[in-house]
């Protein structure tokens, strides 16, 4: 006859018992929760702050959406310097020593962000536009040298900016056609062209929103609506929620380490913090077989608290 | 509840009055929990009295499963079926799986956290199978809707709130004792995808939180590689993976969970007399 694995009766030996109801217990707790539950939702709701969309941002602030299209075009957005796995930037990847995940699997979603994001969608729109055909024409027609240096001078330029009529305006300067060509992009980010563009692929469902995220994401509106809520990293953001309800809590040890050195200025904290908080994970996991972690509770009385002596008496003793 | 919240700024720590209200409200709860009195299902027994009722726990013996045969893992006459059987009935009898007895020294309030966390992910089963039902857009636009997505949110509140008191419960019982260490690895496992799961819900918001989430996020699992595989800002994704995944880990790995509860039973207290620890390594080794 093989051993038991396992045997309650033998555990229990001798311990006092009483009587118990587990399915009364569940059905109880359910109902309970529920209630709560019920009650929560009825007297505070949920939040839901609308959602940014292109259009509304363009709106809002043209001169920070001409910006950010102006670095997109020029490959000096976040992100396209970004790397795997968006673009392929050499040295880009956090790492830690020569320890880089992020480069282990390439660059999968090649992004061109001047194409994607300014030059593809302005020809996609340019049909019988002639004006905008030309700066295209002349844009792309252009040496690497002559792009940057209109460039360049465009966005010193934007600085300075002013918004006239919901158009962007800058001091007069050599831009070549790149007024042009931010004039269209704004006029389709504000017609709501633009959010429609950055989904489409020959595919007819979409449900990748890479394109559009990105880039509001290199602008600093949606970062300024961020902030408003504190959602900010330096913020302790990612425990946070929109409005006044409870957000994340359970992430409080995650955003803890973005606030103190060394990690607050770590060009690659992500990846610090994410290797630390995977150690911590495990130990908690294995708590059951480290010393000095294990043996605290039998150090720290709580257990008289849950194992009352008055509640034990007669129990432990009765045999 | 809309307007935002108010702050507390202490030294490098900065949080939200609402989420202090969270952590602070866990805190006193597990405080009440240890010092509450504990409703006893019945009143106390004499020794003699709570001896008779162990004796009423049939031994290994004479157990029925131990009747119909086969008293090892192997056994069943090649007939898998049969070992499964045997398997099972032995691990988990009737009066182990779903006990109307328990030892007399779980009399506290503490106890009863892990309850709460599992029918709090009952309301979250329940209202995110009516959010899918209806569409990831319905919550913005129904009444019906929202009042939905909220029993939702706060279920999900209340099932991390639940858990984050089981697991403090359990690691100040030291409860995994006795061979009931798979079982503290598994909850942190749990605890661990839910995580995830609350995560990817988020994300599947549809609103400036989850977009705004999905640009902070994207860098810590880009910083690991896997953003190769796992895009954040891929909704489609991250709402299939939040609906079916991640709620089919959590639910599997909660049922695993409790199936070694009802096998193991409640961890005997600390500081017991030597002889109950003779209990538990004639049962199995203690780790």
């Amino acid at each position: 006859m093989s051993r038991q694995k396992w045997d309650q009766d033998t555990y229990y030996k001798g311990v006092p018992m009483a009587g118990y109801d587990l399915i009364k217990e569940i059905v109880a707790a359910t109902l309970i929760i529920g209630l709560i539950s019920l009650g929560l939702a009825f007297a505070l709701s949920s939040p839901d702050v609308p959602s940014v969309t292109i259009q509304s941002w363009a709106k809002a602030d043209p001169v920070d959406f001409v910006t950010t299209a102006t670095a997109e075009l020029a490959g000096t957005s976040d992100t396209a310097g970004y790397g795997p796995p968006y673009t392929d930037v050499s040295g880009a990847a956090q790492a830690i020593g020569p320890f880089a995940p992020q480069d282990f699997f390439g660059d999968p979603m090649h992004l061109d962000t001047a194409q994607l994001f300014v030059l593809g969608p302005l020809t996609t729109v340019s049909g019988n536009d002639t004006t905008l055909q030309k700066a295209l024409a002349t844009f792309q027609g252009a040496t690497s040298d002559q792009q940057q240096a209109w460039l360049d001078a465009y966005t010193t330029a934007l600085d300075g900016a002013t918004v006239q009529g919901g158009q962007v305006a800058v001091a007069a300067g050599d831009y070549g056609p790149v007024p042009t060509l931010m004039s269209s992009e704004l006029a389709i980010a504000q017609s709501g062209s633009l959010d429609g563009i950055l989904l489409t692929t020959p595919r007819f469902y979409q449900t990748n929103y890479t394109s559009p995220l990105l880039f509001m994401g290199d602008g600093s509106y949606l970062a300024g609506l961020a902030d408003q809520q504190h959602l900010l990293g330096t913020q302790w953001g990612m425990m946070n929620e929109t409005g006044s309800y409870p957000g994340q809590t359970w992430l409080w040890l995650f955003t803890v380490w973005y606030q103190v050195p060394p990690f607050d200025t770590a060009d690659n904290a992500d990846l610090l913090v994410v290797v630390l908080m995977g150690f911590l994970s495990l130990l908690l996991a294995l708590v059951p077989f480290i010393p000095i972690l294990r043996d605290i509770p039998r150090w720290i009385p709580i257990h008289h608290l849950i194992w009352r002596r008055s509640a034990l008496a007669g129990d432990a003793d009765s045999e | 509840m809309d307007a935002p919240a108010s702050y507390v700024h202490f030294w490098f720590i900065l949080i939200s009055v609402p989420n202090l209200l969270i952590i602070g409200g866990l805190i006193l709860l597990f405080v009440i929990a240890l010092f509450a009195p504990f409703p006893r299902h019945k009143a106390s027994k004499p020794a003699e009295a709570a001896a008779t009722d162990v004796q009423a726990i049939p031994p290994p013996s004479q157990a029925p499963e131990a009747a119909g045969g086969g008293d090892g893992d192997g056994d069943g006459g090649g007939n898998w079926t049969r070992s499964m059987q045997h398997a099972v009935s032995r691990r988990w009898p009737w009066h182990q799986l779903l006990p109307d007895k328990q030892p007399r020294f779980v009399a506290s309030w503490v106890y009863m956290f892990g309850v709460g966390a599992i029918a709090a992910l009952v309301w979250i089963v329940i209202s995110g199978m009516v959010l899918v039902i209806f569409g990831p857009t319905w919550w913005h636009v129904s009444s019906a809707g929202k009042f939905m997505n909220s029993i939702h949110f706060w279920s999900v509140q209340l099932f991390f709130g639940f858990t984050v008191m089981h697991l403090w419960g359990q690691y100040f019982m030291a409860g995994w004792r006795h061979g009931r260490a798979m079982t503290w690895i598994l909850g942190v496992a749990i605890f661990a995808i839910s995580i995830v799961a609350a995560f990817t819900g988020y994300l599947s918001q549809q609103n400036l939180d989850a977009q705004w989430i999905a640009l902070n996020a994207k860098d810590a699992i880009n910083g690991t590689g896997l953003g190769a595989f796992f895009n954040i800002l891929d909704y489609g994704q991250m709402f299939g993976i939040h609906v079916i995944l991640l709620p089919l880990g959590v639910i599997t790995l909660v049922a695993i969970h409790i199936l070694l509860v009802r096998l193991r039973g409640v961890v005997l207290p600390i500081g017991w007399p030597d002889r109950f620890k003779r209990n538990a390594q004639s049962g199995e080794r203690e780790s």
